[in-house]
């Protein structure tokens, strides 16, 4: 059976993914996938407390266990300076605990075998003696008097406060508080949830002791900027080191920083002069590799009578566990948070975040949240709600009536933000007439009459991505530019190599097709090689909906030097001056003589052969840019979300969702929907059933996917899919980024729908998850405090 | 102990540990590693293989319990004539993104189409309900598994006309 | 991955094999059918049987079919072959209530009826829907076999009166017609263990009084996974919402919850009585041929 529905577009359209051949055949090349000749494998001994002093750690045992090559401790690291390492935020974390563990789950040892079976028997016998300490597993106790201090290793550290940082004018939002009509305040938790893509995090090194070269193929969405900083911490030459990052199974931001397993896998390879992999299974990925959210916030929202929105003041208790390892901008140690004003006009806007160390994993920002804009969104969309319940206005009205218009861009937000392009009326009123709104509310009279509860839950959130503008931005003191390189083949085949890597977001087709709209050469023609950093040029990786903001501008500039080339080499086939030419998609020609014309193929060609150039004008069809963005992008998009709701079990089912989004022009819109399916599934898990918890002695109530709940197909509804289209003004291509839009902006409308059902109980609000015992107990007026174990 | 089983069509004879997994031995002693593991639990079901002609995950059963039996793995889907049209339909309808959950979604979804031709999309929702997705919201999955149904049809239609 | 420590193996193809084989092996050696429970809890380690007997091929046990007035379900009958068995559907629809809410269809593809007895988990389905009915199980040792109802089967939570070198192999359900059965369920998400469930199987007179009935709870603390006071309180009452509602009170009050991850006691304890009265409701509808 031989199908082609979907012929290759010459550049944007609905093109079928070229990565998928591999795929549907089983033939992706994982990390756990490579296997080469005499390689061990490595495995973690892990702590079962989640603060405890070790006292002694005895190896012998294990070290005599037939087919085991080494086993490693924070002793053996410290001889290297290895023990410790630096995070993305300039803190630092243990590799190997030394002096205590500070979650549990923390990394004590590691062994390295002669298979994944005989390692793990090892585990077994090494002996650990704790002495078990106080535990601070309740970020709000974090700060209290005598609590235990956590990073006790910091020197002078005597509590365990990380930073406070504010944004917006606090004066002035005071004083519009001061002099509001309405002011409503809400403590509101984004609890903390783990991305937990179905691929774990791993690596296989290899260090070649003759050549000194050290080939690490590993689960990074950041191949680039995990290379500099291997180069940086463990001091070997930055031109000696590979970073090879495979076909990835899910990032979602979990796999953007540096695990100590990745170190470990390194020095086994090292001590052992053998390649070693190391893949961790899914108890210690959700358990050690990085969370997500954590935020306790309380927002306060000032309005008039009528509901005009005047100002929003926000407070977070930021918990970032035992060592701060968010991965964000330097400049931002609250990620984006302070885009919390969303979509609205408002007079005045402050906040102030504060992080504390608990002990817990570290982490921080994973999980398809654009550096926090989750939380921002999720805060100030639930804070319209609780609203509108005070006021006693419909959700849709409120909104509309505080939506910026389309005039007001480009707009700067109170907080200092400069959103580039929107028409928010136009997206929430397509969504409101997709979902038929007005009857909607019709019919939920009309149940609740009968004793049904129904609920309608909107969201309108805007998203800043493509970090970004190198001045404002650095991980690390790496500036977020990113690097193409474009080759086009005498033939007239083209290598497009990226700094940015795909975890299934399609870049191999995406970045083709870029290509293919600039220069008429069929997509089918590109190849597009991404994902090793001997192979590409540098960038800082695909994350925070950044690829095709950056990296997508970056490949467009690239083909157009490589088009203004071609001028170049065409006018001297022709004859005629560079300005005596027009383009037309895959071909220049003679402006008034469409027969004179010379295909980009043929161009390509000439340009390698021996034809006689202008002065100063090199041969060839080769280009490379790096591209510094001057803003971010700011996708926008109205959510609705429709859900049914037994109170007398606090089961609730979703019944619909309809999502209009506008992410600017779309490159190849099947795959765009395809992005937004997935992120609306991830707002149904969050809202509804995802959840990391912690008991006070610090066990991990969500440490396998029998307690971590993720959502299946019967959870999700068929999504409705709606978009407008707003270009950026300052992208080449006027496109945004989208691969995080729907998991910033969900989860707000489902939590919205449900608590819209519960509303007759009179429930303004209740944290996610709203699972059954949830949903039953707010409809009590009890709802359960979610981060701590249900008593 | 010495096991022989029988992997797409193809027998292979093996000494192995009684401990060791059926996901461990398709993947590290057969090299066959279109066949992915994702969790502990058996709740994830990107291990998913068929055993005798029924898809089972496996991270829980072991390879020593699979011996005499037949195993059929993604690597086997492909026909002579070409793609199984499950696997046209994931590509036709952008039924993946990072690819680590296809395998195991095809071979239900094969599993499925063999017992009920044209299935409702409720059916095809709960087939798959044992295996999770992180990137496609499940969406296009049902969508490539109906787009199987209807162009297998159509095929035999084809054939008997 | 996380991996079992090592072990002796052997496949059985007879009962007689299989109860030789728990001999030889002693105490710490496992039957294993479907894994699904046992296999997890190795690879944690938390398990660590000497031995496994591997009993899929034990075919003998796999089997659904009617005997003696009763439904008789061998122990290797896998969960998706009791969803799929119309025989089972024409007697007692409690089970395709049941079987569709337990795991997941792929799991359902391995686990196993007796498997599941066997692993005695507070929140298995199958116990609370097979208490319902008033079943009884079948346990074979070296020195025959004994017969034990189902209400006696459970000694604590994972844990049975199965005795080492001991096999469970079958499971029989009287067959009383005229009467409905039902199954309903809380869930935090598909395929999960329940918050609470209940089963309900109901006959009624000529005048509408409740003649017989058997009501099964499970993951809500109650003792067999057995409601038995609301049972004793409904026979003679009328079938009606108002003796449904006192028994799902007294179903509540005689659980004995636990809070966890699932839920805080008084939600379950409140499920515990909800869930009873819906059982109940879905089983006398379908004892009355009202309700699919």
């Amino acid at each position: 059976m031989t199908v082609t529905e979907n012929p290759t577009p010459m550049g944007f359209g609905r093109m079928h993914r070229k990565e998928d051949a591999r795929f549907v055949r089983g033939k992706g090349n994982y990390v756990d996938d490579v296997n080469l000749p005499g390689m061990l494998h490595g495995s973690f001994l892990r702590s079962p407390y989640a603060h405890a002093k070790i006292v002694s750690i005895d190896t012998s045992a294990a070290e005599a266990l037939p087919g085991v090559k080494a086993v490693i401790t924070g002793a053996v690291l410290e001889t290297l300076s290895l023990a410790w390492m630096p995070t993305l935020s300039y803190d630092t974390q243990a590799v190997l605990a030394t002096d205590k563990v500070r979650f549990q789950n923390q990394e004590v040892a590691f062994v390295v075998a002669d298979n994944h079976y005989i390692a793990r028997d090892a585990l077994e016998l090494i002996e650990v003696e704790y002495e078990p300490l106080p535990v601070v597993a309740d970020a709000k106790q974090a700060l209290a008097p005598g609590a235990p201090v956590i990073r006790d290793d910091k020197e002078g550290k005597t509590d365990n406060h990380i930073f406070d940082w504010s944004a917006g004018d606090k004066e002035k939002t005071d004083a519009v508080f001061a002099s509001s009509d309405v002011v409503v305040a809400e403590d509101i938790l984004y609890p903390r949830v783990h991305p937990s893509p179905l691929e774990t995090c791993g690596a296989v090194a290899d260090f070649d002791k003759v050549t000194g070269k050290l080939t690490i193929y590993s689960t990074t969405q950041a191949p680039h900027a995990h290379r500099t900083v291997y180069a940086l911490v463990a001091g070997l030459p930055e031109h000696k080191i590979r970073v090879i990052s495979p076909d990835i199974g899910g990032g979602f931001g979990g796999k953007v920083g540096i695990y100590p397993g990745y170190v470990l896998a390194i020095v086994g390879s090292i001590v052992t002069g053998k390649p070693v992999k190391w893949m961790e299974d899914r108890n210690e990925h959700l358990t050690a590799t990085a969370f997500a959210r954590d935020y306790h916030m309380r927002g306060e929202i000032a309005a008039t009578k009528d509901g005009k929105i005047r100002a929003l003041r926000v407070d977070v208790l930021a918990d970032h566990g035992a060592f701060n390892g968010t991965a964000q901008p330097t400049k931002f140690p609250a990620g984006f948070f302070h885009i919390f004003t969303g979509s609205y006009d408002l007079e005045a806007a402050s906040c102030n975040v504060k992080g504390v160390y608990t002990n817990k994993a570290p982490g921080g920002v994973a999980y398809a949240c654009s550096f926090r804009i989750t939380e921002a969104a999720y805060l100030v969309e639930r804070m319209i709600d609780v609203l509108a319940f005070e006021l006693k206005m419909d959700p849709a009205e409120l909104r509309m009536k505080n939506l910026l218009q389309p005039a007001q861009f480009p707009y700067t937000t109170p907080t200092g933000w400069e959103y580039d392009s929107g028409d928010y009326p136009k997206a929430l009123r397509l969504a409101m007439d997709m979902v038929g709104y007005e009857k909607l509310r019709v019919e939920q009279a009309e149940k609740l009459q009968r004793g049904e509860y129904m609920g309608i839950g909107i969201s309108f959130f805007t998203e800043g991505v493509g970090a970004g503008p190198r001045k404002h931005m650095d991980i690390l003191g790496l500036g977020m530019a990113d690097g193409a390189e474009l080759r086009v083949h005498p033939t007239g085949k083209a290598v497009l190599r990226l700094s940015v890597q795909t975890q299934g977001q399609g870049h191999e087709t995406t970045f083709a097709q870029i290509v293919a709209e600039e220069l008429g050469i069929s997509p089918d023609d590109i190849d597009v090689v991404h994902g090793d950093t001997d192979q590409t040029p540098f960038g800082l990786g695909t994350y925070g909906s950044r690829s095709t903001p950056v990296s997508g501008a970056a490949t467009a500039i690239v083909a157009r030097k490589v088009r203004d080339r071609a001028r170049i080499v065409a006018s001297a086939m022709l004859e005629v001056s560079p300005d005596d030419l027009e383009w037309e998609k895959g071909k220049f020609f003679v402006k008034g003589d469409p027969d004179q014309a010379k295909t980009i193929q043929e161009i390509a060609m000439a340009a390698h052969s021996s034809l006689e150039l202008p002065e100063g004008v090199e041969g060839h069809l080769d280009a490379t840019t790096v591209y510094n963005p001057p803003n971010l992008t700011y996708p926008f998009g109205a959510y609705i979300c429709v859900v049914d709701v037994d109170p007398a079990t606090g089961q609730v089912k979703v019944r619909r969702f309809i999502a209009v989004d506008d992410c600017g022009v779309r490159i190849n819109p099947m795959i765009v929907e395809g992005q937004v399916h997935g992120g609306l599934a991830d707002g149904i898990g969050m809202a509804l059933m995802q959840l990391m918890a912690f008991d006070e002695d610090g066990n991990h109530l969500g440490a396998s996917l029998m307690d971590y709940l993720l959502p299946t197909s019967l959870e999700c509804p068929s999504w409705e899919l709606g978009e407008t289209v707003t270009p950026s003004p300052h992208h080449p291509i006027g496109a945004k980024g989208v691969g995080e839009s729907a998991t910033v902006g969900s989860p707000a409308a489902v939590v919205n729908a449900v608590l819209d059902a519960l509303k007759p109980f009179g429930v303004r609000h209740a944290d996610m998850p709203l699972t059954p015992s949830n949903v039953w107990r707010a409809a009590q007026g009890r709802p359960i405090r979610t981060d701590l174990a249900i008593q | 102990m010495q096991i022989t089983v029988t992997v797409n069509g193809e027998s292979h004879t093996r000494d192995v540990e009684p401990r060791l997994l059926l996901v461990h031995f398709l993947r590290n002693d057969l090299g066959l590693t279109g066949t992915h593991w994702g969790c502990d639990t058996s709740n994830c079901g990107v291990c998913t293989v068929t055993l005798d002609g029924v898809p089972v995950k496996s991270c829980t059963v072991l390879a020593v319990m699979a011996d005499g039996k037949q195993v059929g793995t993604v690597e086997g889907m492909e026909r002579a004539d070409g793609l199984d049209p499950v696997q046209q339909g994931f590509v036709q309808c952008h039924g993946l993104q990072c690819g680590f959950c296809t395998p195991g979604m095809m071979l239900t979804a094969r599993c499925l189409l063999d017992k009920n031709p044209d299935p409702s999309e409720q059916e095809i929702r709960e087939a798959i309900s044992g295996q999770i997705c992180r990137c496609t919201g499940y969406e296009n999955i049902v969508r490539s598994v109906r787009w199987a149904a209807e162009h297998e049809a159509a095929a035999k239609a084809e054939v008997t006309s | 991955m996380q991996v079992p420590a090592a072990f002796e193996y052997a496949k059985a193809t007879s009962v007689t094999q299989t109860l030789d084989l728990l001999a030889q092996w002693g105490e710490d050696a496992r039957v294993i059918a479907g894994g699904h429970s046992l296999i997890p809890m190795m690879k944690l380690r938390l398990a660590r049987p000497t031995a496994l007997i591997d009993i899929n091929d034990v075919d003998e046990l796999s089997y659904i079919k009617v005997e003696g007035g009763e439904l008789r379900i061998g122990a290797l009958t896998r969960h998706a072959e009791l969803l799929e068995s119309a025989l089972v559907e024409e007697h007692y629809r409690i089970f395709r209530d049941a079987e569709r809410v337990i795991a997941d269809p792929i799991v359902r593809n391995r686990g196993t009826v007796g498997g599941s007895l066997c692993q005695a988990d507070p929140a298995e389905d199958l116990s609370a829907a097979f208490a319902a009915v008033g079943a009884s199980v079948v346990i074979q040792g070296a020195r025959g076999s004994r017969t034990v109802p189902l209400t006696e089967f459970h000694v604590g939570p994972y844990e049975t009166v199965v005795e080492a070198g001991e096999l469970l192999t079958e499971v029989r359900v009287p067959i009383r017609p005229g009467g409905g059965s039902a199954y309903v369920k809380v869930e935090r998400r598909v395929g999960d263990w329940a918050v609470a469930a209940a089963g309900a199987a109901l006959w009624t007179s000529s005048e509408g009084t409740v003649s017989n009935v058997g009501i099964g709870l499970a993951a809500v603390g109650a003792e067999h996974f057995r409601a038995a006071e609301a049972e004793v309180y409904l026979v003679g009452k009328p079938a009606t919402e108002e003796s449904f509602a006192e028994a799902g009170r007294i179903a509540a009050q005689h659980s004995n919850p636990v809070a966890d991850q699932r839920g805080p006691v008084d939600y379950k304890r409140h499920l515990a009585g909800e869930l009873t009265v819906r059982a109940l409701r879905a089983a006398a509808a379908r004892a009355r041929g009202q309700e699919a």
